[in-house]
């Protein structure tokens, strides 16, 4: 996979993330002309498109377009199964997710997306898996957050 | 001291999180440009403290900001800070905002690689991954080479978490600094007889995709790879064991003809979609480097058509496009067996989804032949008539002309219908297309000999309706039409009938307001025409009417003296 973006209804750009090293300014082209393309796209339409010498995947859910670029010679229908798997993921983990929890944590879409996949390629095909790391990882966060929280009570009480 | 630690808390209070920020601009949304400038400016005052708490929470918003589309580069820096805070929590936000924004121009990016270094020896896994994580997106050359050895060692650690994470950040690598891949081979590969499936599937797909770039090196681990086939139940694995024997069986030809059996069997069994799909066209792909015409491969071929034929009937869009496109493979060496799904396609163009007709149309193109040509062509025009959206038309228009041209007109039979189809074609509005509707014409009436004079008729009466056509000077496309007409008129003018009348045609005023190019066709081939009509005149004997063209000539030639265009001039 070469990039995946998340984008409202509206337009707006909810998540992105690359996989092939661009500069800003093509990042920002690409990104415009292709939210420009989707968006133009029928409800009953297909979910395949070829753009300039990439295959490109969406799908919509709910409000957000889920859309990802892959090379010639990807699979597309495994693609839909990498964005649908990402989309259950979200939603385990946000509890049924709306584009809400994406906007105000989007952080954490990340780090989830980052644990599903790792250099375009899928990194773990469990779905239990990825979310325990998550899970695992947020609890070390919760650890340093409160010993640093006593830590600053301590300072200032001295 | 703890007064200025109180101080300081307290005026972190009043910092903004992310939170806070999102929702900012979400109620700002007038002058949000200003808002965020003003936001900006206080994640700067935060960036300078030195608390690192602090500088994390203005990090992490200022990724938020990049996803709106504001620069932060100027924050590299602060970003590498972050990245070295040793609290998880903040090494997170820091590695994120790295990954979105670093890349090969980033100029302090060699100041990552120790950090990155240390991050990847330490004790919590969770901060090696994420060191691993935030790498692969930003990984330059000088990186890669830096700390591949790292990786490598990594690739062996005792958690798979982090062997997983190792084995597919060495793919991107290996990208950037190629030499790195002859000393991790080894590992790389006892990768793929990791006892986590995790770990393993990893080296699947890198190996997988390396192969894809580079085959020949490859070649020997299919053996390996074919009882992984065998053995695994994961599709995702699968996919992507099939992709590489797809990307393999060019080299190996007797590894094709071993593929055929279980990928058939594949085929039969399975219900996922993905993998089917997957494995018909590497069936495809496979038969295709056989073609060397083994008649026992029919089957397969068959079974293949069969399936998609399937997939194509699935009321799902995806599924028909994918069908259509699968098929347009076979199409290429196996034109037979797609033959008996004529009917199949040309209920795809019916289709709402213009992607899918689209797809329909490339498969006809290759579908035809001389007794169904018209049929299918007939079936195009209705289209033509239908459509909306000029792109779509302009397109139909091309593979009209590509189909019934095909390999010098092999296919048709009756060329007074197809230059009735042109003249028909024509009389659509805004298309981009004129140009080459024009050159066939010519083409046409050049070659085949007997068809002139209906030719020739055809074109005069388009030269007559010519007012219809020029009336909107930006159509130049139809234009170019005319010029054709005025060509062929002028050329073969002993056809034609009504020399009169075609003569005072182009001799209208209207005229002038066609582009100057063909204007200067036009009175070229004027003057063919008058001089055949003289001729034809003088042998009659009838001077007066022969005077009368003359003065008709030299009453209507001035006009186009004084066209702008030297050409038109100069005739």
């Amino acid at each position: 996979m070469q990039f995946m973006l998340l984008f409202s209804r509206q337009g707006k750009l909810r998540l992105q993330k690359w996989y092939v090293p661009l500069s800003d300014k093509e990042k920002k082209k690409i990104t415009r002309e292709l939210v420009q393309t989707v968006l133009a796209r029928k409800p009953k339409m297909c979910s395949f498109l070829e753009w300039r010498d990439l295959k490109i995947v969406y799908k919509r859910y709910a409000s957000l377009y889920f859309c990802c670029a892959i090379e010639d010679q990807d699979n597309e229908l495994i693609t839909l199964e990498i964005i649908h798997r990402y989309v259950e993921l979200l939603d385990k983990y946000f509890g049924s997710v709306c584009e809400l929890d994406i906007i105000f944590n989007f952080e954490k879409a990340y780090f989830i997306l980052d644990e599903f996949l790792l250099g375009g390629e899928v990194q773990e095909t469990s779905k239990k898996n990825v979310l325990k790391a998550i899970e695992q990882a947020d609890l070390l966060q919760e650890v340093g957050i409160e010993i640093s929280t006593v830590f600053q009570k301590i300072c200032s009480n001295s | 001291m703890a007064l200025k630690m109180v101080k300081g808390s307290i005026d972190r209070m009043f910092d903004k999180n992310l939170q806070d920020l999102v929702r900012g601009i979400r109620n700002h949304k007038e002058d949000e440009a200003k808002y965020i400038s003003h936001c900006i400016d206080e994640i700067k005052q935060e960036l300078k403290q030195d608390n690192i708490a602090v500088k994390a929470n203005a990090v992490c918003k200022l990724t938020y900001l990049q996803m709106l589309g504001y620069d932060i580069s100027w924050a590299a820096f602060n970003i590498i800070e972050v990245m070295s805070a040793s609290k998880f929590t903040f090494k997170r936000i820091g590695y994120l905002a790295a990954s979105q924004c670093f890349h090969e121009g980033t100029d302090v990016i060699m100041l990552t690689t120790n950090q990155i270094r240390k991050d990847l020896s330490s004790p919590n896994q969770y901060d090696t991954g994420v060191a691993l994580t935030g790498l692969s997106c930003f990984v330059t050359p000088d990186l890669a080479r830096d700390l591949a050895n790292d990786i490598m060692t990594l690739m062996s650690h005792t958690k798979p978490y982090i062997r997983k994470k190792a084995v597919l950040i060495m793919y991107k690598v290996f990208l950037k600094y190629p030499e790195s891949l002859r000393p991790a081979f080894p590992r790389l590969k006892e990768k793929l007889e990791d006892p986590d499936p995790g770990v393993q599937s990893a080296a699947v797909n890198v190996i997988c995709e390396l192969a894809r770039r580079n085959p020949k090196n490859y070649l020997s681990l299919a053996p390996l790879f074919f009882k992984l086939m065998t053995s695994s139940t994961n599709n995702w694995v699968l996919i992507k064991i099939i992709k590489l024997f797809g990307a393999l069986t060019p080299l190996e030809p007797r590894l094709g003809k071993k593929l055929i059996e279980p990928l058939t069997n594949l085929i039969h069994s399975t219900s996922a979609m993905s993998l089917l799909y997957e494995c018909v066209n590497t069936v495809i792909a496979v038969l295709i480097s056989l073609s060397s015409g083994m008649p026992n491969h029919s089957a397969s071929i068959q079974l293949c058509v069969q399936k998609l034929r399937i997939l194509i009937e699935d009321s799902d869009q995806n599924l028909k496009y994918l069908g259509l496109l699968a098929m347009s493979k076979i199409l290429k060496t196996h034109p037979k067996s797609v033959q008996s799904h004529k009917d199949l396609i040309l209920q795809c163009l019916d289709d709402k989804d213009e992607s899918i007709r689209l797809r329909a149309l490339d498969l006809l193109y290759g579908m035809v032949s001389k007794k169904n040509l018209m049929e299918i062509v007939k079936k195009l025009m209705i289209h033509v008539d239908k459509a909306e959206g000029t792109t779509y038309r302009d397109e139909l228009l091309t593979k009209i002309i590509d189909i019934c041209s095909q390999s010098n007109y092999q296919y048709i039979t009756n060329f007074e219908w197809y230059i009735s189809i042109l003249v028909e074609l024509t009389r659509l509005e805004g298309t981009r297309h004129g140009h080459l509707i024009a050159a066939q014409m010519l083409d046409v009436a050049i070659r085949v000999k007997a068809i002139r004079k209906f030719a020739v008729s055809q074109m005069a009466m388009l030269l007559d309706n010519a007012h219809l056509i020029a009336s909107n000077t930006q159509r130049n496309g139809i234009c170019e039409v005319l010029y054709a007409a005025a060509w062929i008129c002028g050329e073969f003018s002993e056809h034609l009938e009504e020399s009169n009348q075609t003569l005072e045609a182009m001799l209208r005023p209207k005229v002038t307001t066609l582009p100057g190019h063909i204007q200067a066709v036009y009175v070229q081939n004027m003057v063919k025409l008058y001089a055949s009509i003289l001729q034809q005149k003088e042998q009659v004997g009838e001077k007066e009417a022969a005077q009368e063209i003359t003065q008709l000539m030299i009453d209507r030639l001035p006009q186009f003296v004084q066209s702008a265009d030297l050409e038109v001039q100069e005739r």
